[in-house]
């Protein structure tokens, strides 16, 4: 008989051994806890930090000359307004005259600067005739400096922005020819390969057009695809395949859907590439078993009892689901519908596969244009090699993560404003 | 009351309309099932092409992987530089770097919420936790380039250790915490399902509670947690954008976590996202690691399942 109790040395009653061991146990538990919020912060501070200066925008005030004999007021557009900028700057600093110090000169304001000043003689022509002071947006080495992000203690070589550069600098800063504003372009301009230009609007924009293809093509499909598994269909050998597989495919990691509408939607239909409208159609495939599984769990929690009443009244099975139970399953559905959405806006590789990593200056207008989205953009300027844009890329991880939380958070109001409990 | 009149006949005119609608309903259903075959065929079809250019055991068994398209056209087709293994390796080699963070750290915070804290603790911090699983990858990668690898790099140099500035030890961690609350969830409604009864006899017998909870609760949560750690070591080998940013596309054939390896997925999205002829032996190659990896990630999947469903003790 082994019935005896085992006083040996294993089951000891050791009382102040095993209650450190049972506070060392503790700590463990508590210590995994906050490493992992640790980490979070971490991240989440990171990003902040990183993204302040991508809110704030440098430009310089130029002297430019927008007389009749730069300008013909007749025809504004083939004016090189290029060149009247850089006249402005070779007056303010007539001792520059070396070629190669020109071209630095000239490279204290954005490329994109003539532009921004034909726009603006474009809308008011009145500046026409005139020699006035106009702001355009600093180059990004500049915009860097200003705001005290390249060490300028640093031996000349090592930085990116050289001695003279700086005086120049400081002497518009004296003259109070520097100013530091909001940037609001980050949120009304597209993407650009000067990083002082470059803003978010496009890939928000191409963002929003994918996940409304999303919803429209996975929220019909998936629940009624539900009602069916859950309502109506027979216990059979094909239902519980259908089952399988469904498990199956939220585990499927995202590529394998990119792969899938590479080969079928792009090389197969033959559908635009890099459109909203492939990216939102991969996007639906993947966000569909999520939405399933949760419409699912959502008409399991309506009692059944309410399809009985319904039943018992002379209500077809068909009308007894659609009449009664779906209305109350209804908010479910739609929790789970954004929750698997907001995977969606965040998920990055299938876009890569269908082409939405393409460089995109223009404002999608159809699902069917050209277009890239958030998380594309985030991968495409963390890719780039120019300092200026790391702020840009957390900027818009920024945008990237308020968008997933207004999503994350209307889901949760939902579920609680409408939900009702038996 | 001619309402009622017209319920009467509508039963019998609901008949097919109702047959329709079910019809229709189960159409949906099948959409399901279309994807995979959708999945399958597509993926099946171009690794076939493939292999018509490289043989399989060269693809499988090929230790050297430099994807080059041949330049003459009686060239043979880029031969042995096709090998999947140091892929593969390095595929394992992030996913376990990352699993050896995450489960420690997902089990031990699963057991401390569902055992130890209080109510009012557990609904903050669990649904705090949850913010990791749900950060987009592609901010993961960026924090892990950026800011993860240049503090391993630095922290290793002051032990006199050469770490790639790509290393693969940047990769794992990241991912692990990444993975930290999908382990830490799971585990917990596993644990949540042991019945109350066998935490009462244990401690009635005079265990403590981290006695309880290792020799009680952890065995007959075991299969539970064990699928689990199989869900996550998938969602690890098919994790993309964390690879693609901080892994790079070195196939260095290494077990050294301070080396930089390559992965199947960030392969994947370095060969189709340059410029690509669709019919080349490097672009179908891309589908034929598509095909690895759906079939790595499938058997995980179904193991975790069958494991959860055999193993589970059943209780009441």
């Amino acid at each position: 008989m082994n019935n005896t109790i085992n006083f040996s040395k294993s089951t000891s009653f050791n009382l102040p051994k095993r209650g450190q061991s049972e506070f060392r146990f503790q700590i463990i538990g508590i210590g995994a806890i906050l490493l992992s919020l640790a980490f979070l912060i971490w991240l989440i501070i990171t990003v902040i930090f990183g993204s302040m200066g991508a809110f704030k925008h440098v430009e310089i005030a130029i002297q430019v000359d927008l007389t009749s004999k730069n300008v013909n007021a007749d025809d504004v557009n083939s004016t090189s307004f290029g060149s009247i900028m850089k006249s402005g700057l070779r007056e303010q600093f007539p001792d520059v005259k070396k070629r190669k110090d020109k071209k630095k000169l000239y490279k204290l304001i954005s490329v994109e600067s003539s532009l921004e000043l034909k726009e603006k003689v474009l809308d008011n022509k009145d500046l026409l005739g005139q020699k006035v002071k106009i702001w355009v947006s600093a180059s990004d080495d500049v915009s860097l400096y200003v705001r005290g992000k390249i060490d300028a203690s640093l031996p000349e070589d090592q930085r990116k922005i050289t001695d003279k550069e700086i005086s120049w600098i400081n002497n518009l800063g004296a003259n109070g020819q520097i100013r530091t504003k909001v940037n609001w372009g980050f949120f009304k301009n597209g993407d650009s390969r000067e990083p002082e230009i470059a803003g978010i609007l496009a890939a928000l924009v191409g963002s929003t057009l994918s996940l409304l293809v999303c919803f429209i093509l996975s929220f019909p499909i998936g629940v009624s695809a539900a009602i069916f598994l859950e309502q109506f269909a027979p216990r059979n050998r094909l239902s519980d395949i259908i089952e399988v597989n469904i498990n199956n495919l939220a585990a499927v990691p995202s590529i394998v859907f990119g792969l899938l509408g590479l080969s079928i939607f792009l090389g197969y239909f033959d559908l635009p590439r890099s459109s909203p409208l492939v990216g939102g159609m991969v996007l639906s495939l993947m966000t569909l078993p999520t939405i399933i599984i949760a419409s699912r769990a959502s008409l399991q929690a309506v009692p059944p009892s309410i399809k009985e009443a319904a039943l018992a009244l002379g209500a077809t099975p068909v009308q007894a689901v659609f009449h009664h139970v779906f209305p109350v399953a209804l908010p479910g559905m739609m929790t789970g519908t954004i929750v698997g959405m907001a995977r969606a806006l965040g998920d990055t590789a299938p876009l890569l596969m269908i082409g939405m990593v393409a460089f995109i200056v223009d404002i999608p207008k159809s699902i069917l244009e050209p277009a890239t989205a958030l998380p594309v953009q985030v991968f495409l300027w963390a890719d780039s090699p120019e300092r200026a844009f790391n702020e840009k890329t957390s900027a818009a991880i920024i945008v990237l993560l308020i968008f997933l939380i207004v999503m994350n958070l209307s889901a949760v109001l939902l579920r609680r404003k409408l939900e009702q409990r038996f | 009351m001619a309402d009622s009149k017209l319920n009467l006949i509508k039963p019998v005119r609901a008949a097919w309309i109702d047959r329709c609608i079910i019809i229709g309903l189960g159409t949906t259903a099948g959409v399901a099932i279309l994807v995979t075959i959708g999945i399958v065929l597509s993926l099946l079809t171009e690794t076939i092409s493939f292999l018509e250019r490289v043989p399989l055991q060269s693809f499988l068994f090929g230790l050297e992987w430099s994807p080059q398209t041949a330049i003459r056209s009686d060239q043979v087709a880029a031969e042995g530089s096709f090998g999947a293994i140091p892929l593969i390796n390095g595929t394992l080699l992030i996913s376990a770097i990352a699993m050896v963070v995450a489960t420690p750290l997902g089990l031990a915070s699963a057991v401390y919420l569902s055992e130890y804290a209080s109510k009012g603790i557990r609904d903050w911090i669990k649904p705090t936790l949850e913010i990791l699983a749900g950060i987009p990858t592609v901010v993961y990668g960026f924090f892990a380039a950026l800011t993860v690898a240049p503090f391993i790099r630095m922290t290793g140099g002051q032990f006199g250790l050469e770490v790639a500035s790509e290393s693969a030890l940047a990769a794992g961690i990241v991912m692990g915490m990444m993975i930290v609350p999908l382990i830490s969830s799971l585990s917990d409604d596993v644990i949540n399902a042991v019945p109350q009864s066998l935490r009462d006899a244990s401690l009635g017998l005079g265990a403590t509670q981290s006695e309880t909870i290792k020799k009680i609760i952890l065995p007959a949560a075991l299969p539970g947690i064990a699928g689990s750690l199989l869900l996550a070591t998938s969602r690890a080998i098919g994790e993309t954008m964390i690879v693609v940013m901080a892994a790079g596309l070195a196939a260095n054939l290494s077990l050294n976590p301070l080396d930089a390896v390559t992965t199947i997925t960030a392969q994947i999205v370095a060969l189709l996202t340059g410029d690509q002829e669709f019919d080349s032996a490097k672009t179908l190659s891309a589908f034929a690691l598509g095909l690895l990896l759906f079939l790595i990630t499938l058997v995980l999947n179904i193991t975790a399942q069958w494991i959860v469903r055999t193993y589970r003790e059943q209780y009441d």
